[in-house]
């Protein structure tokens, strides 16, 4: 072969590759697009999806947590969801925490956090009692 | 990076609400369970505390400290035997902050980043509303649920002509109110949805009997849980509606283990009016038959020549306070080489799990009770079944009668044991108002008394 078609067909080859690497970055491009779509489509779009998700999944686990209970432990069961159910004092928290004075949602939310202290004490403190009692034969 | 840190912390917190849960599956495991739920709780009101939103804590702590002193002293002070009461106002008081928060929402939604008052986002609307009508019932309910059981109001059902009618009435307007409400966004719309909640809240527990509060209490934790799910959504918060879905589901399975035990529907135990007429139980047809009944000293001398003895609680136990002299006669058969086991029927007591508590503070230790289906098949081989305070949960009519109040419901065989003792104040039928037929066979021996004295009167005839 003399040195002109050579050169030739490596001008050719640089442009297929100049070609291929055009290509690529298109498809590179296509598929991060795509992802951020699938990514946005994860997140639901409107956040009560996620939260819905989040509320049927729960179901689920309370489902199978609360049957592997044993049936001895039903009473702490229920006094320990009960203290747990008044997580429901960040509500509160969030009502009565804002800068500025009394006004009527603060009074709410004070009423709301002093309920829900009641029970988160008194659920704890209640189950603890009844757990101490459960002992072993000597 | 800050609303980052949050998420991870409610996370946290969720996680440790599921193994609290998780913990209960044995006595060994629980204690550490309930450290983890404290553990959960201080995690989300300390993460709460540093939402940039809280900036007055004055009021934060007033509150924490007038309830947390209140709710220790309760709990601390409270007997065993009052426990259901004790966990029905407690529920009672969770549904109360659920109205609390939906209202506080409703008139201060910006507080909460769901809109100006008067204009909340349709969806938020939906859920504060969800959260406000199943806290307002579960409210009332309980309050209703917690004064049967102390004795405040007859624990007998009420019923009245059209009730069922009545409370379809309320929950139509509740749902067109809701409707309204959503809509309008008004403050009259909001109460009078909050007012009809609290009244059907009333008007669905009034006729339900003393016996059933197991299945009333167990679903009212249910709402309590589902409340928190509503509020859960309004605030957006992972937390609470994982929180509020486990204790929903809770409360939901509990429900449901209570109605198994009984063989009944929930929807037949709360149209209610069941066990109305116990007092006019059918007694006269076996008016002819004999029963034998004996002494303390008598049974002292069967168990102690038995060699297996199992002994079925029941709530007339609790309510004698007989638990205690229970544990001391078990003490003194095991050390004459007895062998002595308990039986507990799923709906003993007046909650799920009620006996198991009430023997545990007798010092009884938890491996020597037993459920129904563990020991169910023990008593062919018992000498003596010894049957303190209960009597339906060992009524075999229930296996042999079709068309029995209580046809179906699972049953202590206590029949197929040697010698069943009874201890009862009387031949009278129980809560579902059936007479039974234990009572007049010839392996009976009925110990008329009240169930403490009955018990120290044996322990005496032991020594």
């Amino acid at each position: 072969m003399d040195p002109a078609t050579i050169q030739q067909q490596a001008i050719d080859l640089v442009g297929e590759a100049a070609e291929l690497l055009a290509k690529t970055e298109e498809l590179a491009t296509a598929a991060s697009q795509a992802a951020a779509q699938a990514s946005s489509a994860m997140a639901g779009g409107d956040p009560f999806l996620g939260l819905f998700t989040i509320f049927v999944l729960a179901c689920f686990i309370g489902y199978y947590v609360v049957w592997s209970v044993t049936p001895a432990l039903h009473s702490p069961l229920m006094g320990v969801t009960n203290a747990i159910s008044s997580v429901i004092i960040v509500g509160g928290l969030l009502a009565v925490g804002p800068a500025g004075d009394l006004d009527f949602s603060k009074v709410m939310g004070f009423m709301a956090v002093t309920l829900a202290s009641v029970n988160i004490f008194g659920g704890f403190i209640v189950t603890h009692r009844m757990l101490s009692m459960f002992k072993k034969k000597k | 990076m800050e609303a980052n840190f949050t998420g991870y912390a409610y996370l946290i917190a969720s996680v440790c609400f599921i193994l609290a849960l998780r913990g209960l599956s044995s006595p060994e495991t629980a204690r550490r369970g309930n450290l983890l739920g404290i553990t959960g709780m201080v995690i989300a009101v300390v993460t709460t505390l540093m939402d940039p939103g809280v900036l007055s804590y004055s009021m934060i702590i007033l509150g924490i400290l007038i309830g947390g002193s209140i709710g220790t002293v309760v709990a601390l002070k409270i007997k065993m035997t009052a426990l259901p009461q004790l966990v029905a106002a407690f529920h009672s008081l969770v549904g109360m902050a659920a109205v609390f928060v939906a209202t506080a929402a409703f008139f201060n939604p910006s507080a909460y980043g769901i809109g100006a008052p008067g204009d909340i986002a349709t969806g938020s609307m939906i859920e504060l509303s969800l959260g406000a009508v199943i806290g307002a019932i579960t409210f009332s309910g309980s309050l209703i649920a917690f004064a049967k059981l102390q004795g405040v109001m007859s624990g007998s059902p009420i019923t009245f002509k059209g009730q069922h009618m009545l409370n379809a009435l309320i929950a139509a307007a509740i749902v067109i109110g809701v409707i309204i409400m959503v809509s309008s966004q008004t403050a009259s719309a909001y109460w009078l949805v909050v007012l009809l909640a609290f009244a059907i809240g009333f008007t669905l527990i009034i006729p339900i009997g003393g016996a059933d509060m197991p299945v009333v209490v167990s679903m009212l934790n249910s709402y309590s849980g589902w409340a928190a799910c509503g509020i859960g959504f309004t605030l957006s918060n992972p937390a609470l509606i994982v929180t509020g879905a486990l204790v929903g589901s809770s409360g939901a399975i509990l429900s449901y283990i209570m109605c198994k035990g009984m063989n009944r529907s929930i929807v037949n135990v709360l149209l209610g009016g069941f066990g109305g007429d116990a007092a006019t139980g059918p007694a006269a047809d076996m008016g002819d038959k004999t029963v034998r009944s004996g002494a303390g000293a008598d049974a002292a001398f069967i168990m102690k020549n038995a060699s297996k003895v199992i002994i079925v609680p029941g709530y007339g136990m609790a309510v004698s306070q007989a638990q205690h002299a229970l544990r001391e006669m078990a003490d003194v058969l095991k050390a004459e080489g007895v062998d002595v086991k308990y039986a507990i029927h799923p709906v003993a007591g007046r909650m799920p799990g009620h006996m198991n508590v009430l023997l545990a503070e007798a010092n009884i230790p938890y491996d020597e009770v037993f459920e129904l289906e563990e020991i169910n098949h023990e008593f062919s081989t018992a000498d003596v079944a010894f049957v303190i305070g209960a009597n339906d949960v060992t009524n075999p009519v229930a296996k042999t009668d079709p068309t029995s109040p209580i046809a179906g419901m699972p049953i202590l065989d206590v029949e197929k044991a040697g010698t069943v003792l009874f201890v009862k104040r009387s031949l009278s039928a129980g809560y579902a108002g059936v007479d039974n037929p234990l009572f007049y066979a010839d392996s009976t021996m009925m110990l008329f008394g009240d169930a403490k004295t009955m018990t120290e009167e044996i322990v005496q005839g032991l020594a």
